[in-house]
């Protein structure tokens, strides 16, 4: 009787085949009614039909659910997918979920979608409009920033590519004078040439810049003035003077324990109070201070987290070198406590990059804001889906390449010991 | 050379030195700033105060849990946007919560893909920054939802519409009797749980504190519902036509979009974070320990509950309180939808009809670091419970 009833090595010829056959039979059905919209099973009660997939997919795996069976592909898709009966059910689920949704996702984002045209009229299809986001693709990009003025973006953005493309050929010893320029020339080099205002360029206000160039350029100067910051607020929460020691921990804790949308708001509407009448800092750099010093103290407790993971062997080694507090740090502790936590590290620029979208709140406009621009047009409503849609792709784009990078870097840097 | 020689001999001295000159420059910068808001004020006619609070609010707000209208006082609104940041906050962590755990073992399923999905999940969820998902959400996904004529019915009690989803409300009779049913009933699994880890430690005796909790906690409540009078009825929405083309729902609860976007997008972002610290903590449990809980005997079931997560809760729940905490901080982006917590209600609104920036916005920075606070507090106390014993 257990035989006949029960999967195993002496039946395989008739139960593999059997099996086989009705998990194809599912699928099948599925795909069918998914991708031709017509119902393999009609035939039979509509609540049966509409199971029938599922039970004859669930009859079929456990058919094939051989244990051992010497059929080296059999064994895998088992120890994979089909390890038992619940798995079997969480695999057939998933699989029928999938086949599913390929379908409305790609008629909506192929099929029945419009690439050509200049207006919402050209749109005629159910899917996404991608006439949209190629009509103000220019202005994802750039904000505001006259029309005539950004080949000045455009070659700040080529000189850093090409500055950091070159640095990976060059050699070591070279490859220090590029970093020096990146860090200390380049940035000021950079704002000069988008801002404009000397050397015949046309000065171009900052409530003009916006797009994605907005975001990187955020992100960039945020990220150049959060990291040493930072290292210096999580050496002073880690010195031994107590008056450093609590400012450090005061800072950092206030800063962490809000949100930055209140620190944004607070650089908006309450940090003109605090200087003296007339005087005007630009938005861009208000928010800029904003969001360094917010990441700041993220990035100290990062790096504080380094710091406390070294021995304190390292501390004292160093000590009876004859070292200062300085060159200590400089020299023995932070390459080594940097090093611990470069994923830390990653993160918080992530996030960083991540909440560039933010700064609406001042009026300035990234890529984010500028979609909520478009998409309040009169001749281009009801386009969020599409809008948003390519937004999340860029950032994802943008953060997935970001949190790949730092993976590599980690497994590039990390020393045995 | 005085210096120097100063420098070396004097330890305390050469101590004092930079710590003096960082208070004072702090202590300059704190002054300049104070003066100039002084003068500032001065000018524009405003002295520092909280007396505002009191003064009528005269503007609405959507969603509320507490009595208001216009014409309550500024102190009320913070408190009605305090609330409305605790009810979304709350809803986030039991749903980021659940999510999270899901995924995160999900992650760590034999089941390739299984896995496969809970990673794409966390991949993709936690590269998009998360104001576009609320974005998306809100101006994208909700707004496609039918009008409430042809409203999503669930068994004709609730109605998903673009307008927010409608649920039955609870009337109750008797509340206060039920409450202080339950609050008996957690007091008794108290000490019924106590009282079977004593007999566990002691004889060995093992009692199924589960089955009999769940009893209790089914069983106290439901003698108020059968002799003391407490009953529970409920309000459903109704569909009404109030012109023509414009319908609306009567009665039951009305949940507002901007809250439904805001809490979906907070759950689902910060439930790949916690589902990441879910893996870390699960994988962080020895091999070891599973291989010792087995050879004693544990079935699988006994590994899991009593081997691999009391340790692996221990890895866990630090870096969750920090998601918790994120997520209540994240919640502020309700700005960004119009949906009245605590930064659109007092900070933006109060905030433009007052013109009291620094007493308002130090108001809202001083609350968030309190729930930051408390939480953490919270958490702490809970992590030292959880902590190893030494015995």
């Amino acid at each position: 009787m257990n035989l006949i009833t029960k999967p195993s090595k002496d039946n395989i010829k008739i139960f593999v085949p059997m099996g086989l056959f009705l998990v194809s039979l599912s699928f099948l059905d599925v795909f069918v009614n998914a991708f031709f919209n017509f119902d393999l099973m009609a035939f039979l009660p509509s609540q049966l039909s509409y199971f029938l997939p599922l039970i004859l997919g669930f009859i079929g795996f456990y058919l094939i659910r051989i244990e051992f069976s010497g059929v080296r592909p059999l064994d895998i898709l088992n120890k994979n997918i089909n390890s038992n009966n619940f798995n079997a059910l969480l695999t057939l689920f998933t699989i029928f979920i999938i086949i599913k949704s390929i379908p409305p996702m790609l008629d909506w984002f192929i099929l029945e979608a419009n690439f050509v045209g200049n207006s919402k009229d050209d749109c005629t299809g159910d899917g996404a409009c991608w006439v949209f986001i190629k009509v103000w693709f220019n202005r994802f990009m750039y904000g505001l920033y006259p029309d005539a003025e950004q080949w000045r973006i455009n070659t700040a953005f080529l000189i850093l590519f090409a500055v950091v493309g070159v640095s990976f050929f060059v050699s070591e010893k070279l490859k220090k004078y590029f970093i020096l320029f990146l860090v200390f020339v380049f940035p000021f080099l950079g704002i000069k040439l988008i801002s404009g205002g000397s050397f015949g360029l046309e000065y171009v206000e900052s409530a003009a810049w916006g797009g994605l160039s907005l975001t990187f350029i955020i992100s960039a100067f945020a990220i150049l003035f959060c990291f040493p910051i930072g290292v210096i607020l999580a050496l002073g929460r880690r010195s031994s003077l107590p008056a450093i020691k609590y400012i450090s921990i005061g800072f950092i804790e206030l800063w962490r324990g809000v949100p930055l949308i209140t620190v944004l708001f607070m650089s908006a509407v309450m940090f003109p109070m605090f200087l003296p009448d007339g005087t005007f800092i630009d938005k861009l750099i208000r928010v800029l201070i904003a969001i360094t010093l917010f990441e700041a103290a993220y990035m100290a407790e990062v790096v504080r987290g380094g710091l406390q993971a070294l021995p304190k062997g390292q501390y004292e080694a160093a000590k009876s070198l004859g070292m200062g507090y300085w060159r200590m740090n400089a020299l023995i502790i932070l390459p080594q406590a940097l090093k611990l936590v470069i994923p830390g590290i990653a993160n918080t620029l992530l996030a960083l990059v991540k909440d560039t979208p933010l700064i609406f709140v001042v009026g300035l406009m990234e890529l984010a804001g500028m979609i909520g621009l478009a998409k309040t047009n009169p001749k281009w409503l009801g386009m969020a889906m599409e809008g948003y849609v390519f937004a999340g792709l860029v950032f994802w784009v943008i953060c997935y390449a970001m949190s790949r990078y730092s993976q590599n870097l980690e497994k590039k840097l990390s020393t045995e010991r | 050379m005085i210096f120097k020689k100063f420098n070396i001999e004097n330890k305390k001295a050469r101590d004092l030195i930079p710590q003096a000159i960082t208070v004072l420059a702090l202590l300059s910068v704190i002054i300049y700033f104070a003066t100039n808001a002084q003068i500032n004020m001065g000018n524009r006619g405003i002295s520092f105060g909280f007396g505002f609070l009191n003064q009528e609010a005269s503007f609405d707000i959507t969603f509320s849990m507490i009595e208001y209208d216009g014409s309550h006082s500024y102190g009320r609104a913070f408190l009605v946007g305090l609330l409305n940041t605790i009810l979304v906050s709350v809803i986030g962590i039991f749903f980021a919560t659940i999510m999270g755990v899901i995924v995160g073992i999900s992650r760590l399923s034999d089941n390739y893909l299984i896995a496969k999905v809970a990673e794409w999940y966390v991949e993709i969820f936690r590269n998009i920054p998360l104001i576009l998902q609320i974005f998306f959400w809100y101006f994208a996904a909700l707004r496609a939802l039918p009008l409430p004529e042809n409203g999503i019915s669930f068994y004709d009690i609730s109605f998903l519409t673009i307008k927010g989803w409608y649920v039955p409300k609870f009337i109750w009779t008797n509340f206060n009797i039920f409450l202080l049913s339950v609050i008996a009933a957690f007091i008794a699994i108290y000490f019924i749980t106590s009282y079977a880890t004593k007999q566990r430690e002691q004889f060995g005796k093992q009692i199924p504190t589960t089955i009999i909790s769940l009893a209790t906690l089914i069983l106290i409540p439901l003698i108020t519902f059968l002799f003391l009078g407490v009953s529970l009825t409920f309000e459903y929405p109704v569909l009404k036509q109030l012109s023509p083309t414009v319908f609306t729902y009567a009665g039951g609860v009305s949940i507002i979009p901007e809250l439904i976007a805001l809490a979906l997008a907070l759950s689902m972002y910060t439930a790949t974070f916690i589902a990441e610290n879910v893996r870390a903590g699960i994988l962080g449990v020895g091999k070891g320990q599973k291989e010792a809980a087995a050879s004693i005997g544990l079935n699988k079931n006994q590994i899991l509950k009593l081997v691999v997560m009391p340790q692996a809760l221990r890895i866990i729940i630090p870096p969750t309180t920090n998601q918790y905490l994120n997520l209540t901080k994240n919640s502020s982006l309700a700005a960004a939808i119009a949906y009245p917590d605590i930064v659109l209600v007092f900070a933006g609104t109060a905030l433009m009809q007052t013109g009291r920036a620094i007493e308002i916005i130090s108001i809202t920075m001083l609350t968030y670091l309190t729930l930051s606070i408390s939480i953490s507090i919270f958490m702490n106390w809970y992590n030292k419970k959880m902590a190893i014993k030494e015995k």
